[in-house]
């Protein structure tokens, strides 16, 4: 079916309180800028697990969601460019699971494509490999990773069509296209809107039959870049 | 050269061979491209989607939407290709990439490395750490020799969280190369003017010399 057309309000009140939700972005490169302004303002949701390589930075993006104290869990690589994140993380206000970059990254790309699993030497004979399964494989100590899923994806493209097919530009696609195959409900916002046939079939790095809202996007890295305390 | 990290950057830019498929972790590997051989050409990789790195931009070249993995502003080079995590880091995990060149608080004598954590520390984070030190090729670590309280971070056993074992092939220091030869610890190399002597007192590791 084609993605539905929607104002990011519209599309964050399908986020209803206990969801699990992916985010995207590399930092705030490639994040769903208008979509995380419109949860955090418009949006009353809570009980919220987060899956994002960060947990945004203070007082902006997931940062300032994380100040609402509607995050309940939070699942990333890396708290440490949000102090209060690694504040709340080590206090045991906030419920979290760190996962190596790459493990997590295939997790998710791993949910979406119906692979219920993996065993990967990363992080094998480490503290990140505690409480989880450990084998030999081929001689090489391995740990079990198993896949990652979502209610909602949280995206963001550079280029989208109407339908939903989506093209990432530059280093801003990171997350964005496994985290859209992963989630139940994929909301994908869009910097630049164009009909069917508008970007090279060739070209197209999401297809559209992952995604199922589009939104305008109304934030640039721009905007936000500077901003926050 | 005054500045250590700036001795141990040009020496590590050494290490590196034409044709190369390299990533550079965050702190001193990011000061190697300055000591580069202009014929050395090697090919930058940045875990968060980029083979290819170029230069830091000029203001008028600036693009918000193109970092390394230290979340700071890069250029393409001719010939830069742009990808996904989950592809990015297939390559690494892999073993498409040669060498990665990472900063370490401690290394043990059998090539265990620690670089992710000080526990009671500030950081919560082990970002592509991990990935990068079990897929590369050949891990090579540049660190100052001693912390800032005067403690040898190359030591027998690794006190701090492990980030992997067994892994690091290239250990460079203001004073010194290391390398491991078929599981053992080995002093190569003398750098700025140190000496054994020196060496030893900053190295609680056990390792045998067979200076070039």
């Amino acid at each position: 079916m084609a993605a539905k057309h929607l104002s990011a309000e519209q599309a964050i009140a399908e986020v209803k309180d206990g969801d699990t939700i992916m985010v995207g972005g590399f930092g705030l490169v490639g994040a769903p800028l208008s979509l995380t302004d419109a949860l955090v303002e418009q949006s009353t949701a809570t009980d919220l697990t987060i899956i994002s390589n960060n947990v945004g930075e203070p007082g902006r993006g997931l940062g300032l969601l994380l100040r609402q104290g509607r995050i309940r869990k939070s699942i990333a690589s890396f708290f440490t460019s949000n102090p209060e994140a690694v504040e709340a993380a080590s206090s045991g206000a906030l419920e979290y699971e760190l996962i190596p970059q790459g493990t997590l990254a295939e997790a998710i790309r791993a949910g979406g494509a119906g692979i219920r699993g993996f065993y990967t030497p990363v992080g094998a004979g480490t503290d990140l490999a505690a409480g989880r399964e450990q084998r030999e494989i081929d001689g090489v100590l391995c740990v079990f990773q198993p896949p990652i899923t979502a209610d909602v994806a949280l995206i963001y493209a550079t280029w989208g069509d109407q339908l939903g097919n989506l093209r990432y530009r530059r280093t801003a696609q990171n997350f964005n296209p496994a985290m859209a195959s992963a989630a139940t409900l994929t909301i994908a916002e869009v910097a630049e809107l164009c009909e069917p046939g508008g970007i090279e079939p060739e070209s197209i790095h999401t297809p559209h039959l992952y995604v199922n809202r589009i939104v305008p996007s109304t934030l640039r890295l721009a905007d936000v870049q500077g901003a926050g305390t | 050269m005054t500045d250590a990290r700036d001795v141990i950057a040009a020496r590590a830019a050494q290490e590196l061979r034409a044709g190369e498929i390299v990533n550079l972790g965050i702190g001193i590997p990011n000061r190697i491209p300055g000591f580069l051989d202009p014929a050395v050409e090697v090919f930058l990789h940045t875990e968060n989607g980029l083979l290819g790195v170029g230069h830091r931009p000029q203001p008028d070249e600036l693009d918000l939407e193109l970092i390394d993995a230290g979340k700071k502003p890069v250029t393409l080079t001719a010939g830069a290709a742009l990808f996904d995590s989950a592809a990015s880091f297939a390559m690494i995990r892999g073993g498409h990439i040669d060498t990665v060149v990472l900063g370490a608080l401690q290394i043990s004598e059998t090539g265990d490395i620690a670089n992710w954590m000080v526990p009671g520390g500030k950081a919560l984070g082990v970002g592509g750490a991990m990935d990068l030190v079990v897929g590369a090729k050949r891990v090579i670590v540049t660190m100052t020799a001693l912390t800032p309280d005067g403690e040898p971070k190359l030591i027998p056993t690794c006190t701090f969280p492990l980030t992997a074992v067994g892994v690091v092939k290239v250990v460079i220091t203001e004073h010194a190369v290391f390398r491991f030869v078929d599981g053992e610890l080995v002093l190569t190399e003398l750098l700025d003017g140190a000496t054994e002597a020196v060496v030893a007192a900053e190295t609680s590791a056990r390792y045998r010399v067979a200076l070039a």
